[in-house]
């Protein structure tokens, strides 16, 4: 089991958001969260790179507990890449200098070699002649897929997608949607929080709908799109017109 | 002339004590809650007592305790009370500008893998350093009137030690009563300040990260 979460707990204050959730991940499965706003989709996928500390429960990657307290987050996060809705690049810096940041500073690669992985990986995306332009030189599709490149950078083995097209006009969200498509199968495991359904059904190797903080329902994109078992799901089909 | 000696050495030695104050200020290891009460009563005492009164007391009070030159010189330690003193009000326009800095910047930066000081150095400060310059030059501007008020202090000084009115020159008590009084005034309000607003920020902006 790559990922697993026991009985995550998580609350804000007096809201409880996640009450004891349950999930497993093989490696390389591509797992979408669909919910209305609100379900906890973002906090889940927070929870799982430790940005967000859990109130109870545990979090195994590989077995192994990251979620213990006092642990040190820094080299369980190397290998858990996110991606954010509002893409987060560091305005300050070229998007050479956003990818080999991590790559020379935490990973140790000296500075060609890690221009040489930004180079490659950005030729792969459609991006290189960008390299040397800064995030608000780029178009929200770029800068996104800028951040997607990132994060697959430090070459993580789970990758976090949370409702990367959101905050995309809608003719820029096919150029993103492509970089995960071309993702899926080269072996990255996938947790995906998203609003597109259409998406969801296609890229999926299995969906869960959360409500109430928990999964309510999970499997095929096929079986849960087209005849959900709860009542909840249906409810939520419904109103998000699927 | 003096004046602008006086300028150029202590603005350097200012910021860096600025940039550092408020580096500690901002940290978030749990195992630096001492140095950050220390930081925070620092700042409040240097600010809570206006700067003329600091000049006087350390500008006249440490060489008063009969230094050997030439460290007894007033001139030096007004400089020392200056940079002291701003030290602690531009640490707070550093401070702005690294809480200006939002948190999802610093959630972009630890979970890329970067640790807390790698994120403040190369992803939170660069942002926050452009971002206070114009208020940083403000603060310039009303130093250059400050330093004025330690040139003066040379004048004085020899009046001083003229022998002219030298009981009123050492008798510190009425200015350390003033600065008392001035500390239970300013220190009440600027913790309510600061209180407030840090309630306000954890309303409106999303969870610190780690
Ligand atoms: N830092 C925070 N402080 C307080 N409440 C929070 C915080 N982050 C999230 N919440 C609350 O937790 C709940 C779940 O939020 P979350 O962002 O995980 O939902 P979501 O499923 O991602 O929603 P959306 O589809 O709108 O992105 C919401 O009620 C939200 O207001
Ligand atoms: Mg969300």
């Amino acid at each position: 089991m790559k990922l697993e979460l026991r009985q995550v707990t998580k609350s804000f204050g007096s809201r409880n958001v996640l009450s004891g959730l349950d999930l497993q991940v093989h490696a390389g499965e591509v797992v979408s969260f669909i919910g209305s706003s609100g379900s906890g989709k973002t906090t889940l996928l927070r929870c799982v790179n430790l940005l967000e500390p859990i109130d109870d429960g545990a979090v195994l990657l590989d077995g192994d507990e990251i979620s213990k307290i006092g642990r040190d987050p820094n080299p369980i996060r190397r290998r858990i890449g996110i991606v954010f809705q509002s893409f987060n690049l560091f305005p300050h810096m070229s998007v050479q200098r956003n990818i080999t940041l991590a790559l020379t500073q935490v990973l140790g690669k000296p500075a060609d070699e890690a221009h040489q992985i930004a180079k490659s990986l950005l030729n792969r995306f459609g991006l290189v002649e960008k390299i040397d332009s800064y995030p608000d030189q780029l178009s929200g599709g770029q800068q996104q897929r800028v951040a997607i490149v990132r994060a697959l950078a430090m070459n993580p083995e789970v990758l976090l997608l949370d409702e990367i097209t959101s905050a995309l006009d809608p003719e820029l969200v096919g150029e993103v949607l492509d970089v995960v498509r071309e993702l899926k199968g080269s072996g990255i495991t996938m947790l995906i929080a998203t609003h597109e359904m259409n998406f969801a059904q296609e890229i999926s190797d299995r969906v869960c709908f959360l409500d109430g903080g928990r999964v309510a329902e999970q499997g095929h994109p096929k079986q849960l799109f087209s005849s959900p078992n709860d009542e909840r799901t249906r409810q939520f089909l419904r109103r998000v017109n699927f | 002339m003096l004046d602008i000696k006086i300028f150029t050495w202590s603005t350097p030695a200012i910021i860096a004590l600025a940039l550092l104050l408020a580096i500690a200020r901002s940290s978030r290891n749990p195992a630096l809650f001492p140095v950050r009460i220390f930081v925070i009563a620092y700042i409040d005492i240097m600010r809570g007592v206006p700067v003329i009164l600091w000049i006087y007391l350390i500008g006249f009070g440490v060489p008063g305790v009969g230094l050997e030159r030439p460290f007894n010189s007033p001139l030096l330690w007004g400089s020392v009370a200056l940079v002291l003193t701003y030290g602690a009000y531009i640490a707070e326009v550093f401070r702005a500008g690294i809480d200006s800095v939002h948190e999802s910047q610093r959630a972009a930066s630890r979970s890329l893998g970067l640790s807390n000081t790698q994120t403040m150095r190369f992803v939170i400060l660069p942002q926050a350093i452009r971002r206070v310059v114009p208020p940083l030059m403000n603060d310039l501007v009303s130093l250059q009137k400050d330093v004025a008020l330690v040139s003066l202090i040379g004048p004085i000084e020899i009046l001083r030690q003229a022998g002219i009115d030298k009981a009123k020159f050492a008798n510190f008590t009425p200015y350390v009563a003033a600065a008392i009084i001035f500390l239970l005034i300013t220190i009440p309000l600027t913790r309510t300040t600061d209180y407030l607003l840090a309630r306000e920020r954890r309303r409106t902006s999303a969870t610190r990260v780690r």
